[in-house]
């Protein structure tokens, strides 16, 4: 009788901060459009936009309005259920996986009660994070089967190998990670990461598996079909990759996916591997300010992790030109998994001949 | 390797397998990242051109215009030399006779009655400029602005004219 237990007031705390991590992460997508073309613009000695209001910060609306306006098209031959289920799928996925993020330290209200920043602390996250990471490809593969385009399909065919092969270099990275943990949990998995410094070394896990960090980061550019290793778009191959066929807002629905992808990957990166919401001298900043605000700059401070990580993927975007096709596959196959492999295992050696 | 190297500049296409250090590409990508931070502090090269305009050379030659002598009348006698001069065909014109009375309008005898540019044919050459006898037409340095139809670009002599000294002293 577990569910009986809970209290109307958990349930509505919830999903109060359900909504506020979804609003959040679709504001931060919509201005992660913005972000890109001026990071773009900087690096190519250009302005950006900047017409639409101070800087240009009205253009996500204006083109959120464009695409709503624009007409749409669902091609004759395409299989229509699955040709709306595509882009569906891809937003569902993609906003799911921040279920299981924790957000910041507690919440403690005057009156003793304790409010958890995480929607679900479920003690396999970082299973759920791969499960619904390698969901999204779905989004793609139905989107570009069901639009019957022969350019959609082999993007889509690029997008599957490509996401096969990288979720297989990313799994076996993080099984050195959760060797050194011994928990799947986000949440323990950030308590560990406790401050900045501990027992004369780091407690962030970068320091202590910066290899493991490595093979995560370039995996992740390919989980996110992001630049150097966009083969599922391809606009100079394949007209315009998996979303050729699509127009006005589930096209929209697709790019916005990428970027919520973005902003939760660059959240996950910060939690697993830059101490979440852990920063150097908390305890100090703990003791001084009163607890609410306490859990908001921990808030603030994985916010900041995670713009700065979309700011390097898209700093990345714009420097490195796309990989070839065997060599995203001889990168995937022959480096990052022998690489993950002996990680895992030097991890395994070391572990067993220190604590035991 | 057999091939005629004219310019001294050829260099044959290094095809070597890739070394360690090229493998892992991340040496690469570091120089990479460097030189797009590098252009982070670079000048921009955008000119926001409502706001901005970029300076015309000192011998631009754009918009025509038809002049006037000091007392207001038209310079122009529709001699035709400008539309003889001119390599696009863009100039016609009227030619009418001065009437009694319309002394304080035409400087000389004879004066355009109709007088059209055609700014699509135009290529602001500036020979109509140096045709000219009468000191009547100039190039200034100012551009067409555009328009949605081709009637747009025809330019009349009322288009044309520079607003007329006297008028203007006599307004203010």
């Amino acid at each position: 009788m577990m569910l009986l237990a809970i209290s109307l007031s958990f349930v509505i705390g919830k999903v109060i901060l359900i909504a506020v991590i979804l609003g959040g992460s679709l504001g931060i997508a919509m201005y992660s459009t913005w972000a890109e073309r001026k990071v773009a613009a900087i690096m190519q000695d250009r302005t950006g936009p900047n017409r639409a209001g101070p800087f240009g910060l009205f253009q996500p609306l204006a083109d959120g309005l464009k695409l709503f306006m624009k007409e749409e098209i669902i091609p004759v031959l395409s299989s229509k259920f699955l040709f709306i289920l595509g882009p569906s799928l891809a937003m569902l996925v993609s906003c799911m996986t921040s279920a299981v993020i924790p957000w910041g330290p507690d919440l403690q209200f005057a009156d003793g009660s304790i409010f958890s920043l995480q929607v679900a602390d479920v003690n396999i996250g970082i299973l759920f994070i791969f499960g619904a990471v390698s969901l999204g490809v779905y989004g793609i593969m139905l989107g570009a089967w069901a639009s019957n385009n022969k350019y959609s399909l082999m993007s889509s065919i690029r997008a599957a190998s490509q996401a096969i092969s990288y979720e297989l270099a990313l799994g076996i990275s993080m099984i050195a990670l959760v060797m050194m943990s011994g928990s799947l949990s986000m949440r323990e998995i950030v308590e560990q990461q406790h401050g900045f410094w501990k027992d004369g070394y780091f407690t962030w896990y970068v320091f202590k598996q910066p290899f493991v960090f490595l093979v995560f980061l370039v995996c992740s550019f390919a989980e996110l079909n992001r630049a150097p290793f966009d083969m599922a778009e391809c606009e100079s191959e394949l007209v315009g990759g998996y979303h050729t066929e699509y127009s006005s807002m589930k096209l929209g629905f697709y790019l916005f996916s990428e970027y919520i992808n973005m902003f939760i990957t660059s959240v996950i990166l910060s939690t697993l591997f830059f101490g979440g919401y852990n920063y150097p001298g908390m305890d100090w900043v703990a003791a001084h300010v009163p607890p609410m605000i306490y859990s908001f700059i921990g808030v603030a401070v994985l916010l900041g992790k995670a713009v700065g990580f979309i700011l390097f993927f898209m700093f990345i975007r714009w420097t490195i030109p796309r990989f070839r096709y065997d060599q995203l596959m001889n990168l995937g196959w022959k480096s990052l998994i022998p690489f993950a492999l002996i990680n895992m295992l030097i991890t395994g050696a070391v572990i067993l001949f220190f604590n035991k | 390797m057999n091939y005629n190297n004219i310019s001294n500049r050829a260099k044959p296409v290094d095809r070597h397998p890739m070394t360690f250090m090229e493998k892992i590409y991340l040496p690469a990508i570091a120089k990479g990242l460097s030189i797009t931070l590098g252009h982070m502090f670079h000048k921009k090269a955008t000119i926001n051109y409502p706001e901005q305009t970029r300076p015309f050379s000192e011998n631009f030659r754009g918009l025509h215009i038809l002049n006037r002598d000091e007392e207001g009348r038209e310079r122009c006698t529709a001699c035709g030399l400008c539309a003889l001069s001119c390599p696009a065909e863009a100039i016609t014109m009227e030619s009418a006779e001065r009437k009694k009375g319309e002394e304080h309008l035409y400087k000389e005898e004879k004066y355009a009655a109709q007088y059209e540019i055609n700014m699509l044919r135009c290529i602001f050459c500036g020979l109509c400029e140096e045709a000219c006898p009468k000191d009547a037409i100039y190039l200034t340095q100012t551009f067409a602005p555009s328009n949605y139809k081709r009637e747009g670009f025809i330019y009349k002599k009322e288009d044309l004219l520079i607003p007329n000294p006297k008028q203007i002293t006599t307004n203010n």
